[in-house]
């Protein structure tokens, strides 16, 4: 029997100290989460209990702490393993982001697998992230980068895919969720397709482990990568889930320590996965974080909380095309609730700024996704993202603060 | 007026103001204000692009005064562009390149002239400067 339990949001937000905080005497309303998202006391207890009884440095050590904080590593990457359900736990290399993740592929998969003229398919709503180290590879190689456009509703044209992928495409990366748009893309097709013709597929999951379940093996992605602090974790960690074959077969992107088997001056051998990727000491405290963060999701319930965000979403869609002259770019049927949006003949730096006074943080400008701004002829779009502990309060008070910026503008 | 005559007027001005959305809609009405941008001055080598808002600055020398036109397309930019306007424009080279533009803080406008801002504000300051010293070197040739 499955226990139903309300979801709480209150409860959920007395679990986030920065909620409590007011900026300008108003409380805060940080609706900027696509951009990062706040901590749970979990995740800042266990930060801080790290640096106060246990730090060390791990995998070097004999003594106690360095063992015990170790285990800690190695346990974390085992529940990152979990909650994305990898196949093997030594398929998540623990990375300093996104961004991190998407450079170590596109150099190292880059290095083994693209020759001149090949080819590499990105997507038109990529953030800058997944499009300049793909751009970058495609020089080094001499080879082409090909874009997969999107409709105007911000829906990406899979279909032309299949015309796209040639006997020279070595990769295809895409975004699962656009951070400016919200569109939930059709990754599992994509990948259906892209397999079809042997070529692996990145995700770049950036905007969507902190939303839905994520389940790479089901998606049947050959990379997955994200970012710890995008998904309540600690800021400078983050995750590449690689499958085996690839990562066996990758040459490492980084040398130095750690990555090691056997140093002499005339060679070295490689450590084995997945410690071939990851030299140096590794941002363990964030690692720890991250997982400590993937806990706190998994005693809410990731279900629980898409369900909560699905229903704000709804309200905030309603409350803000009922404003008059406020467009909405993005209007997928799959989306989640991140609203990029602009107020006819007011410039987002001036909405931005406006909402700022009233204790509302959003983003403002082209959210590093110039080539999506292009599509739709704009520079940019004042963007709310919503999180778990968002309230339809919190979305009323947004909405009263856009008829006051229409006013002052208007 | 002196540059310096000029900043203590506008925060005289500035300090009837009781709270953001005062002075905001003052920068607003100010923004109107702003004598208009000849659009053939609107050049790719007048812009200044900001991460956020686009800045247009343009100068001419006038006699032995350094002329600005200037235009932004976001509204609070443009509120403070006027003000740098008033406080600057019509001026020496000599004079705008040694200015110290304390009313900004004054005001409580600084955030906006912050390089993590990226509206174009502090790239057009450091351009009038540029100006201003290029236009002094050619005087004293």
């Amino acid at each position: 029997m499955t226990q139903v339990t309300a979801y709480d949001v209150n409860a959920i937000r007395r679990d986030f100290p920065i909620l409590q905080e007011q900026v300008y005497d108003k409380p805060l309303v940080y609706l900027d989460n696509a951009a990062t998202t706040q901590k749970p006391r979990a995740v800042i207890d266990r930060v801080s209990g790290i640096y106060s009884k246990k730090n060390s440095n791990i995998h070097r050590g004999v003594h106690y702490l360095s063992t015990s904080l170790t285990d800690e590593y190695e346990q974390a990457r085992r529940e990152v393993q979990q909650f994305i359900h990898a196949r093997h736990s030594h398929e998540i290399i623990f990375t300093t982001g996104t961004t991190h993740s998407i450079n170590a592929v596109a150099y190292s998969f880059g290095e083994k697998y693209v020759r001149e003229g090949d080819e590499v398919i990105i997507t038109e709503m990529e953030h800058h992230a997944n499009i300049v180290p793909w751009q970058v590879l495609c020089e080094r190689k001499k080879a082409r980068l090909k874009i997969l456009p999107f409709d105007d509703r911000g829906v990406l044209l899979v279909d032309e895919l299949e015309k796209m992928i040639s006997s020279q495409t070595r990769i295809i990366a895409v975004n699962h969720i656009s951070n400016s748009l919200g569109t939930i893309n059709d990754v599992e097709k994509i990948i259906r397709i892209a397999h079809r013709h042997d070529v692996p597929v990145l995700v770049d999951g950036a905007q969507s482990i902190q939303h839905q379940t994520i389940d790479v093996r089901q998606m049947d992605c050959d990379f997955y990568v994200f970012s710890g602090h995008k998904v309540y974790g600690p800021n400078g960690a983050g995750v590449l889930y690689g499958k085996e074959k690839w990562l066996e077969e990758m040459p490492p992107y980084q040398t130095g320590g750690e990555m090691i088997q056997k140093v002499t001056f005339e060679g070295t051998t490689y450590n084995e996965l997945p410690f071939k990727f990851e030299a140096g000491t590794p941002n363990y405290v964030g690692a720890i974080g991250t997982a400590e963060a993937l806990r706190y999701l998994n005693r809410i319930g990731i279900e629980a909380i898409a369900g909560h965000e699905e229903q704000l979403m709804q309200y905030a869609s309603e409350r803000l095309k009922a404003i008059d002259g406020l467009q909405i770019y993005g209007s997928s049927d799959e989306k989640i609730s991140v609203f990029s949006f602009l107020i006819d003949g007011i410039h987002h730096y001036d909405t931005g700024m406006v909402l700022d006074k009233m204790g509302i943080a959003v983003r403002t400008g082209h959210h590093c996704t110039e080539p999506l701004m292009s599509h739709f002829n704009i520079d940019g779009t004042v963007r709310a993202s919503l999180a778990m502990y968002n309230t339809k309060d919190e979305i009323d008070r947004l909405h009263d603060a856009l008829l006051k910026v229409k006013q002052m503008f208007g | 007026m002196t540059i310096d005559e000029k900043q203590k007027e506008i925060i005289d001005e500035f300090s009837l103001f009781d709270d953001w959305m005062d002075k905001y809609n003052y920068l607003i009405e100010l923004s109107r204000d702003l004598p208009e941008m000849d659009p053939k001055k609107k050049t790719e080598e007048n812009l200044i692009e900001g991460c956020q808002s686009k800045v247009w600055l343009d100068a001419q020398m006038d006699g032995d005064k350094l002329v600005f036109m200037a235009d932004s397309d976001a509204i609070i930019t443009k509120g403070i562009i006027a003000l740098l306007i008033r406080v600057l424009s019509g001026q020496k080279p000599g004079e705008i390149k040694n200015a110290d533009l304390y009313f900004i803080d004054q005001i409580g406008l600084k955030e906006n002239l912050s390089p993590t801002r990226s509206n174009g504000l502090l790239s057009m300051v450091n351009k009038i400067k540029a100006y201003a010293m290029a236009y002094e070197l050619k005087q004293n040739e």
